[in-house]
């Protein structure tokens, strides 16, 4: 592990924390300009952050020390998470404690402790949502992880980093697999992170709501930090499309140098995902709840599908 | 003294003897629970501490044989301990250690069985699962099966004024003796007409294939049907609920491994090679016995019937496992088939240890509240906060979270099934990896089913007015749970160590081990050549650090002031513990994902009801398909044959004096 491995890994842990909050102001922006409304600034988010860590928590009487561990929680996994995507650069040397498989554990350490946290003060909002919340992840678990299958298969590795290299430098540029998987992975993306149409991130009707129930309790610095752990998770999932999909761009070679171009890149990309995100979200309508494990099951399916693909043509 | 220190094998010997005479022991003072209790579990966890090490001895010594010239004439007693007998005779030593311990402050006064005679009972099976691990002929294996059979009915029918309870047993036992003849059938075919019905002659016997995988199949119905596999699960969440709570334990954790144990002996090691559809059949059948078991599990109310369920999903990972390596066995990729075995056994070891820290936490709930149903618990956390972290730890390892225990075999199981498609067949090769996605599935579902299980006995409001008067479990509980709870750490963080030792099993059974390709004793790479690795201890310090980091940074930029009031509940103000999610609330979405699987029954009140009520039952299919048309079918056959009971001496004296004829025709 030498010096400049270490800076690019800390570099992309930096970036992550600090981009993650601003990706989720331009998603906001872009729906504002899709819905023709003007919206509030792109850093708003940050403002939002910062406000709550300023202000005094209030804890519910009966809350338990796991209502206030979850926060912390919750965030370090998702910083960790960040760690081992390859957002910028595929020379990470901490990637290697983790693999994908257990990016997705990390994952669902973090939802694990949200939803116990949900329940432990035990309001009708907080179990409802901690339901719900397990339930759309269990079922969105299979099928990001036969995503993750299908890139393990074509690249040879469940290493992110070197999926990400691999798939970069095929001669083949478009895996008619991937093409399947992208889109599951898309809807899982969609599920996994609150949005339209399985979860709307901006509503506060209570019967519609998954995230935001589990997080009606908080406040204050534990609302920020779950806030932030959030928007981190949105950038986290982002950047592991990319790393799949798109994984052109990032950086390959040694040295903190070769950071530089990879960062405009990375940027191009969430500036256009987060675009299309919004149009997605735009364009659809909220599902009933229980209509969500019928899109689930159809991410799950296009993924078996894309793996049968792979397994059937080589591709 | 020297014999004992020179081979693992007479130091297991002594401590099996040393259980059976502890157990004994309680015969002294039957009455007497203090004595039991405080003296002889106590002593008995000591047994298993030390049983734990000497497998772990077991494990890196060469096989040893022993004859003991007991039992029958002309018919001794082989004993032999391999690397895969220790490693679930530590198995056996490390969880009853802590479930003795934890007995010892458990057991009271007024439950039926008198205590000394519950220690001797209990001495017994411990005794006799270690004997299952250490026969090396079918006799001595068959004695120690129905001893451990025999003993654990009469724990699990501890308080039998119950009639529920009689019945939960006599359906155990029921099940138990139907695997026991397949078994037994099982090593008569296996001898191979050689009639010498020890180990070492029927590894030396050539069976044909037709006749191998006939044992075979006897095998997977015997060993399936004391494991839990579908469909003869159905003891499992009977007998589990109706036994004190350290003997569930036992029963979950161990007895289940020991029928996990004979199958892999008979598989990888009795019958030689294997044939590549064996695993094509287990395969199935244990995926399949996951996914009912994890989704039956999710809508239990009763939270030891639903830890049994989540056992039936984890003994069906394990099969799923074992067919996979038989897959890979049969057609010679033995690197995957070591890897995919080694999954096995660790996912083995580890349910071990998760399922008797659980059973273990039901018991100090059940002890504090009397109550089993989830519906009348909640908000134990305060109240037992002991009890209620050690059972997270428990159930965020058998959710399957990293950097616990529970993750690292599913994990090392996954990695194996990523290879699947190398198997040179046509098809195999393609439905292999969809395996893959209903074991995640299952895995997924565990979550779900422990956020359901702690949530909702722990966290939240208490359901019940006398929660409050709930108290937190005693020292020797504390003890026995820590223990699990650190094995559960340990078996987490330390994967490279225990994929090492389990190498010595493949080993052993002519399969390679899982080079470790020189990589840092913290960072597990099963596969040198396919680049995944896995290292939890580094894993755990950054999001510790992470975590302590943003404490340290928001405490001193901004204040750590915190103000208690009444949960905000989106302004609601009327909150009771009535509102909360229910058991059954929570099972609901499984429910309605699921609906085919379930047997269901609702009571739904009308408009016009002046008691309305409203009441489910969700039931198991395979019992109203399978059981129900074979308890009447078995039912008409003996009226049928009752007919010859006429209740006459005059005739019975006819029926032996024909006997009497019909034999002497024979034999002149």
């Amino acid at each position: 592990m030498n010096l400049a491995n270490t800076l690019t890994q800390v570099l992309e842990m930096a970036v992550a924390l600090a981009a993650a909050p601003l990706f989720v102001g331009w998603v906001n922006q872009c729906r504002a300009w899709l819905q023709n409304r003007s919206a509030p600034s792109m850093l708003q988010p940050y403002r939002g952050i910062y406000k709550l860590f300023h202000k005094d928590a209030v804890i519910a009487e009966n809350a338990s020390s796991l209502f206030r561990i979850a926060p912390y929680v919750v965030f370090g996994t998702m910083v960790v998470a960040a760690a081992v995507i390859p957002s910028m650069s595929t020379r990470l040397p901490f990637s290697r404690a983790a693999d994908a498989i257990a990016l997705v554990g990390l994952f669902a350490t973090a939802r694990v402790f949200m939803s116990l946290a949900a329940m432990d003060v035990g309001t009708a909002f907080g179990s409802l949502g901690a339901r719900r919340e397990m339930m759309i992840g269990f079922l969105a678990e299979p099928a990001l992880l036969m995503v993750i299958f299908v890139a393990s298969l074509i690249a040879g590795s469940t290493a992110l980093p070197v999926i990400s290299e691999r798939l970069a430098t095929q001669a083949l540029g478009l895996y008619p697999s991937l093409a399947f998987t992208g889109v599951a992975f898309t809807m899982v993306l969609l599920a996994e992170n609150a949005r339209i149409p399985v979860d709307n991130p901006a509503t506060h009707l209570e019967l519609t709501m998954i995230h935001e129930a589990m997080l009606l309790e908080y406040s204050a610095r534990h609302l920020a930090l779950m806030e932030w752990a959030s928007a981190l998770k949105l950038f986290n999932y982002a950047c592991i499309g990319f790393a799949v999909f798109v994984p052109w761009g990032a950086a390959m070679g040694e040295g903190v140098g070769s950071l530089f171009p990879a960062i405009p890149i990375l940027a191009l990309k969430l500036l256009i995902f987060g675009a299309g995100l919004a149009v997605v979200e735009t364009l659809s309508a909220k599902l009933r709840v229980f209509r969500a494990p019928e899109f689930l099951a159809t991410a799950f399916m296009l993924a078996v599908l894309g793996l049968l693909v792979h397994l059937l043509l080589g591709a | 003294m020297t014999a004992l220190t020179d081979s693992p094998l007479n130091a297991c010997l002594a401590l099996l003897g040393a259980w059976l005479v502890i157990g004994l022991a309680g015969l002294v003072r039957p009455g007497s629970l203090k004595f039991a209790g405080r003296t002889l579990f106590p002593l008995g966890a000591l047994c298993g501490m030390g049983l734990a090490g000497v497998g772990l001895w077991g494990i890196v010594s060469p096989p040893e044989q022993v004859v003991l010239v007991v039992g029958l004439p002309d018919l001794p007693a082989h004993l032999r301990l391999d690397a895969l007998s220790s490693v679930f005779m530590a198995v056996l030593g490390a969880a009853s250690a802590g479930i003795s311990l934890f007995g010892a402050g458990y057991f009271r006064r007024g439950q039926g069985t008198p205590p000394g005679l519950l220690c001797l009972e209990y001495h017994v099976f411990l005794a006799a699962m270690g004997l299952v691990l250490l026969a090396d002929d079918a006799y001595a294996f068959m004695v120690a099966w129905e001893t451990m059979a025999l003993s654990s009915y009469f724990l699990v029918t501890a308080q039998h004024r119950i009639p529920e309870i009689r019945s939960a047993g006599f359906l155990y036992l029921l099940i138990a003796h139907v695997g026991a003849i397949s078994i037994l059938l099982c090593f008569g075919v296996l001898q191979g007409g050689s009639w010498q019905f020890t180990f070492d002659a029927m590894r030396a016997a050539h069976l044909d294939p037709v006749w191998a995988s006939v044992a075979f199949l006897l095998a997977l119905f015997g060993f399936g049907a004391k494991a839990g596999l579908l469909p003869l699960h159905v003891w499992l969440p009977e007998a589990h609920p109706a036994a004190p709570s350290p003997v569930s334990a036992l029963m979950s954790g161990v007895m289940l491994k020991t029928a996990v144990y004979g199958m892999l002996r008979v598989t990888f090691d009795l019958l030689g090679e294997p044939a590549s559809w064996w695993g094509m059949v287990m395969l199935p059948i244990g995926l399949l016995t996951a996914l009912y078991g994890v989704v039956f599990a999710a809508v239990q109310t009763d939270m030891k019937r639903l830890l049994a369920y989540s056992s039936i999903e984890n003994i069906g990972i394990i099969f799923a496992g074992m067919g996979l390596a038989v897959v890979f066995v049969a057609n010679d990729m033995a690197v995957l088939g070591a890897l995919a075995l080694i999954a096995v056994l660790y996912h083995s070891v580890n349910h071990a240890f998760m399922k008797s820290l659980l059973f273990l936490g039901t018991g100090s709930v059940l002890h504090a509240t009397g109550e089993r149903n989830l519906g009348r618990l909640g908000g134990l956390i305060h109240r037992m906060p002991w009890v209620a972290w050690l059972t997270l730890v428990g159930a965020l390892a058998i959710a399957g979270l990293p950097p616990l225990n529970g993750f690292v075999s599913e994990w090392l199981l996954l990695q194996a099934f990523l290879f699947a498609h190398e198997v040179p067949r046509l098809f195999v090769n393609m439905l292999l990896p969809l395996g893959a996605a209903l074991l995640v599935l299952a895995a997924a579902m565990a979550a779900y089913v422990m956020v359901k299980f702690f949530g909702i006995i722990f966290l939240g409001q208490p359901r019940e007015a006398a929660l409050a008067r709930a108290h937190d479990a005693g020292l020797f509980e504390r003890l026995g749970l820590v223990w699990l709870a650190a094995g559960c750490f340990a078996l987490g963080l330390l994967p490279a160590q225990v994929v090492a030792g389990l190498g010595n099993v493949t080993r052993q059974l002519g399969l390679p081990t899982l080079a470790d390709a020189g990589a840092a004793w913290w960072m597990l790479v099963p596969l040198a050549d396919r680049e995944a690795s896995y290292a939890p201890t580094v894993f755990l310090v950054a999001v510790a650090a992470v975590v302590l980091l943003a404490v340290v940074l928001v405490s001193v930029l901004y204040h750590r002031r915190v103000r208690r009031g009444p949960p905000w509940d989106c302004g609601f103000v009327n909150l009771d513990a009535r509102m909360q999610d229910t058991a059954e609330g929570f099972g609901q979405p499984i429910r309605h994902i699921f609906q085919p699987f379930f047997a269901m029954t609702r009571e739904v009140p009308s408009p016009f009801d002046r008691a309305p009520r409203y009441a489910v039952k969700v039931g198991d299919r395979i019992w109203q398909a399978f059981y129900a048309p074979l308890g009447g079918i078995v039912q008409r056959i003996a009226d049928r044959v009752a007919w010859i009971q006429q209740g006459r001496i005059a005739v019975y004296l006819l029926y032996s004096f024909v006997t009497l004829m019909v034999l002497l025709a024979l034999v002149l």
